[in-house]
């Protein structure tokens, strides 16, 4: 019930004063009320609950936190002691 | 999808379920609160990938389950009145009252509607200016800016023929209470994300303090939960019990400013009953008194309705990680998604309704 998705903002207007976008989430496209995220720009990824954007999906930290957990994955695998296997190509 | 499917990467997975037993020395109760949290675990088999130290009990963070069954019985009243058109999201529908749901309403001739959205209403009530459109405005802090709008846009726009019935909870008064209970064995929860992605955290910080209880907000895919419950295990694991922020791509500590502000001019904090588990004191909202004109319980006169919950069930218990589904004799015989008995097998978020769609057979035989 609390779902909310992310997509990103691909238009913007205006519906009675209120502000709306135009938003894809993964080739489906919905509007979604700006009201709450006025500051929202073209481009922006927003997480969307029941047509209302309701926060900035923050690239940065995004990343940041992928970054760390990919870091995570390597350091267990030097942990487990043995080298991944290669690959063995198939005859 | 960006932004969904790196967190769900397998790799990642297992690699923070290794780190996680690591980090794990005794045992631990924690509880995820949101009903969508509860569905993703149960679903991506979370549960079943932890050390046995690490129990997770399942929080009573899924609207549908808690709305009373008078409340359902109300808006059953309302969507049965000649002129009106009842509007919901799709989950409440399928949610049985004490003599049938809104899609029996629905083929009786009621005019029910299934929204995605509280605007979507709105637009139905500017087209049918002769019915009377009333929208079931349940959820928690993460919904409550969407239904504040509709009602503050109504009246914007001079709409006379819509309403809201509010059945709005909240989520720290019901944590506080879990935390009351003589019986609690939760020792740290993952809070929910999209409730603070609106309200922010701050108001967890005096619950973690007063508690000696960890909190560490949280998103809702396999590798966010996951992270989520590693960074709870570390904190009970070194003493410490604050406010943590796993779900930094999208919350922040002060949340959404401008929907907070919305909600504080339409509605009010007030006691509501939780299906289940019972009132809760200052644990829900109302709209305030110069909204009444569109408070559909007022409008429709409908808050004498009062029902009974049948007495087998233990969703009460279920809501407060006292009990698993499967300690319920209900479960999976007289008590199926289809025939719902009580709160947590009403959604699809409800815990026993995971169970039983994602465990059904494996628990049957329990």
């Amino acid at each position: 019930m609390c779902l909310a998705i992310p997509g990103k903002i691909v238009a913007l207007h205006e519906a009675l004063g209120v502000k709306m976008a135009k938003v894809d989430f993964g080739g489906v496209f919905r509007e979604a009320c700006l009201e709450y995220l006025p500051e929202a720009v073209l481009g922006d990824y927003v997480m969307v609950h029941v047509g209302f954007a309701i926060s900035r999906v923050d690239e940065e930290e995004a990343a940041r936190t992928y970054q760390v957990l990919r870091e995570m994955d390597q350091l267990a695998e030097l942990d487990a002691g043995e080298p991944p296997e290669e690959p063995h190509e198939v005859p | 999808m960006k932004y969904l499917d790196e967190y769900r990467d397998q790799r990642l997975a297992a690699a923070l379920v290794d780190e996680i037993r690591r980090t794990v020395t005794r045992p631990w109760t924690l509880m995820e609160v949101c009903g969508g949290q509860t569905h993703s675990i149960v679903k991506y088999g979370l549960d079943e990938l932890l050390p046995a130290a690490v129990e997770l009990v399942h929080g009573p963070g899924c609207p549908v389950c808690v709305t009373p069954l008078e409340m359902i019985d109300r808006a059953h009243a309302i969507a049965r009145r000649p002129g009106v058109m009842f509007c919901s999201f799709g989950d409440m529908l399928r949610v049985p009252g004490s003599n049938g749901d809104l899609f029996q309403i629905k083929a009786e001739g009621g005019d029910v509607r299934i929204v995605y959205s509280p605007l979507d209403s709105l637009k139905l009530a500017r087209a049918h200016p002769d019915k009377q459109v009333v929208f079931f405005g349940i959820g928690f802090e993460t919904t409550a800016p969407a239904n504040a709008m509709s009602v503050w846009q109504a009246r914007a726009q001079g709409l006379a023929n819509f309403s809201l019935l509010v059945s709005h909870v909240l989520v720290p008064p019901a944590m506080t209470a879990i935390l009351d209970s003589p019986s609690n064995r939760v020792r740290g929860f993952l809070g929910p994300g999209h409730v603070c992605a609106v309200m922010g955290w701050s108001e967890y910080e005096p619950l973690a303090a007063d508690h000696r209880v960890p909190i560490v907000i949280t998103g809702f895919e396999p590798i966010d939960l996951l992270e989520g419950i590693l960074m709870t295990v570390r904190q009970l694991e070194q003493g410490r019990a604050t406010v943590e922020n796993q779900y930094v791509r999208a919350v922040t500590r002060d949340g959404n400013l401008e929907a907070r502000k919305m909600i504080g001019r339409v509605f009010e904090v007030c006691d509501r009953a939780w299906r289940g588990i019972g009132v809760i004191p200052q644990s829900g909202y109302r709209l305030r008194d110069e909204f009444r004109a569109y408070d559909a319980e007022r409008v429709f006169d409908v808050a004498g309705v009062q029902s009974q919950e049948p007495a087998i069930c233990i969703s009460g218990q279920i809501l407060q990680g006292h009990k698993k589904p499967h300690d319920c004799p209900a479960f999976g015989a007289q008590c199926t998604p289809l025939t719902p008995l009580g709160a947590t097998m009403v959604s699809a978020e409800g815990a026993c309704a995971a169970y039983y769609n994602y465990r059904g057979a494996g628990l049957l035989a329990h």
